[in-house]
């Protein structure tokens, strides 16, 4: 990304959910960017919408209001199609249950992004390679998910999050699943590829010392940025 | 590259439920193999009706009282010989044309009896008729005009009454009167439900006399060709028609007969087909269910898939492959059971069967189409996932 525009941009950002007839505010007017480069770490109380965020800013999501540019491209009016290429395109997501194909090598498990942006199955394996190096799994390609510890999962979910080079990358709670030693060089490997590879990084903890390590922190609560250690004091809502 | 993950991961997901997927698969197994065998028996039997009612002779005409019909008793017949030379008259040549009267009798040569049918023809039968000798002579004109009392055996009359003998020059009785074998039939097998091979033939004259009836049954005439069938015919009815203005007569050709037969045979494969055609219904329910059932177990995989950049049609396609592939290899397993068994049958029964090959391509296409109509609603469902609530679902 070059020039002026922001990896992702939310304005006014609302997303309701019906439930049962009624209506159930999840998040109630959001609005923050971020910029490329960046290493930001939301927290918050549970049920504070930090997960509810994570989806509209992957792109996983639609907002009920407000205005959301991912890559400079709003996404209200794009049909599930057209986000899922610009999910491809812009967006790397690492989750807490990691999520890899269960009789899947670790190698194809990484190269699956490359699948869908419609790569040959030999770049596509030579890209996976490559990334599974970069996160230290060199020896376990054809390894499959049941055959690696939680912090191999987890860092092969990382190198499939990172093998489509995107602007952002979106782990929501990544070290959830794991202990604390393990989840420790998760978080130190996406701090180097931040500062290395210069890919944004979003990251929702829970953990304060973690969140702290971070550039720039937001907390939520009810739906709401309650503060934010980047923006000016208007972006902020009340 | 995205068709091809599809394909990969459509076969993947039948590979690892495997036993699952063959089971999916037994319906469209039982119901294109049912298809293909009932096929090749249709086809086998039509062939081999054909087949004997060419085997009688080209360009042939059956005139006989009444109307032609399959299912009631042949009306009894009013014709004589004065009506015979009425008809050699319409059609010109006496060698084309030749009559039968048919009788039940016993028939015994020495200690050897058996029931047969008699039939009293002309010397031009074997004119009209495909009928090769296997040994001696037939009828000659002078048989028939004189009345004498020889006889012509089929090959099974043969072999019964005489075993390994040689039956020419030996005496038999038909009716207890007797006769003298003159040739024997080369043996011809059966045409149109009747064993030609139990036949006796003895002069149309002395058959009469032997009975006690100047009686007829019917006509046979060969048409010089097959232009003219129809109007010879037509001309042969309205003559016989102004003899006995009270009476009807018709006349059929070998397409007329084969044209009925056909209609029957063809109905009765229809139906049987659509029986089968039920069980690739049944068996494509299974798909769908079974379909339906897969999404829902991969439905966190559908959400990954989505999350990295999956569009819905990926995820459709890859669901729609999955139903068309264990459909498309049941419809092959059925295939090539149904081929096998519709083999084994025509080699191991007097059962005709023959495999046409449009049977198996349309059964395959069934198949395949079968898959890709039951799949639809799963795949659509598939695609249409929420990639959020997919990825949350355990
Ligand atoms: N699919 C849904 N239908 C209805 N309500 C939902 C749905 N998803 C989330 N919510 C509600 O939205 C609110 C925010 O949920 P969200 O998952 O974003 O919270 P969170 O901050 O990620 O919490 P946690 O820290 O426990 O993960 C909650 O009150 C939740 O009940
Ligand atoms: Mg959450």
């Amino acid at each position: 990304m070059t020039g002026g525009v922001p990896a992702i941009e939310a304005v006014g950002v609302e997303r309701t959910y019906a439930l049962d007839g009624v209506d159930v505010p999840a998040l109630r007017g959001v609005t923050l960017t971020i910029a490329d480069g960046e290493y930001v770490a939301i927290v918050g109380p549970s049920g504070s919408g930090k997960s509810t965020l994570m989806h509209l800013l992957g792109g996983l999501d639609q907002p009920t209001a407000g205005t959301l540019r991912i890559g400079g491209r709003d996404v209200s009016g794009l049909d599930p199609g057209e986000m899922a290429h610009l999910r491809n395109a812009t967006i790397g997501f690492v989750f807490q249950a990691f999520h890899l194909l269960g009789r899947t090598s670790a190698l194809d498990n990484v190269a699956l992004p490359l699948v869908y942006r419609g790569l040959g199955a030999r770049q596509r394996r030579a890209r996976a390679a490559q990334m599974l190096e970069r996160v230290g799994l060199g020896h376990r390609m054809l390894h499959r998910p049941n055959q690696m510890s939680g912090g191999e999962q987890q860092r092969v979910a990382i190198a499939r999050a990172l093998v489509t080079e995107p602007v952002v990358l979106l782990a929501d709670e990544p070290t959830g699943n794991l202990d604390s030693a393990t989840g420790a060089a998760v978080l130190e490997l996406l701090e180097r590829l931040n500062t290395d590879e210069g890919v944004a990084v979003v990251l929702v903890t829970h953990d304060r010392e973690v969140a702290a390590r971070a550039r720039r922190q937001i907390v939520m609560r009810d739906g709401l940025v309650l503060s934010d250690s980047a923006a000016p004091a208007g972006e902020v809502a009340p | 590259m995205r068709f091809a993950e599809a394909w990969r991961v459509a076969l993947d997901a039948l590979r690892a439920n495997r036993l699952r997927s063959m089971l999916t698969m037994l319906g469209m197994v039982i119901g294109v193999g049912a298809v293909v065998i009932l096929v090749a028996l249709g086809t086998g039997t039509r062939d081999a009706v054909q087949a004997q009612v060419e085997g009688l002779g080209s360009n042939l005409l059956i005139v006989v009282p009444g109307q032609v019909n399959f299912n009631a008793a042949p009306t009894v017949s009013k014709l004589d010989r004065t009506d015979l030379d009425a008809v050699v008259k319409v059609v010109g040549d006496r060698d084309r044309v030749t009559v039968s009267l048919t009788s039940g009798e016993n028939v015994r040569a020495g200690n050897n009896a058996m029931f047969t049918s008699v039939l009293g023809v002309l010397e031009s039968t074997p004119k009209v008729f495909l009928r090769d000798l296997r040994t001696g002579t037939y009828l000659s004109r002078t048989d028939v005009d004189t009345g004498r009392r020889v006889a012509v055996l089929g090959d099974k009359v043969a072999r019964q009454l005489y075993g390994a003998r040689d039956p020419v020059g030996q005496q038999l009785s038909i009716a207890g009167v007797r006769f003298r074998v003159i040739g024997v039939f080369a043996p011809l097998g059966q045409s149109l439900g009747v064993d030609r091979d139990n036949e006796v033939h003895i002069p149309l004259t002395t058959a009469q006399r032997l009975i006690g009836t100047n009686r007829i049954d019917a006509f046979a005439v060969k048409a010089p060709d097959s232009d003219g069938i129809d109007s010879l015919g037509r001309d042969i009815v309205a003559e016989l028609h102004r003899r006995h203005p009270d009476d009807e007569f018709s006349a059929v050709t070998q397409g007329q007969i084969l044209g009925a037969l056909g209609e029957i045979l063809g109905v009765l494969t229809a139906v049987l087909a659509a029986i089968a055609g039920i069980s690739l219904l049944v068996g494509g329910v299974g798909v769908s269910n079974i379909m339906l059932v897969s999404v829902r177990e991969r439905t966190r995989e559908i959400g990954l898939r989505k999350a990295v950049g999956a569009r819905p049609r990926d995820i459709g396609l890859q669901f729609l492959l999955e139903a068309v592939l264990l459909t498309s290899v049941g419809g092959i397993l059925g295939i090539v059971i149904g081929v096998g068994v519709s083999l084994a049958v025509g080699a191991l029964s007097p059962v005709p069967a023959v495999v046409t090959w449009w049977s198996a391509v349309l059964a395959f296409g069934v198949s395949a189409g079968v898959g890709i109509a039951f799949g639809v609603v799963p795949a659509q469902r598939a695609g249409k996932l929420d990639p959020v609530v997919a990825l949350r679902t355990d």
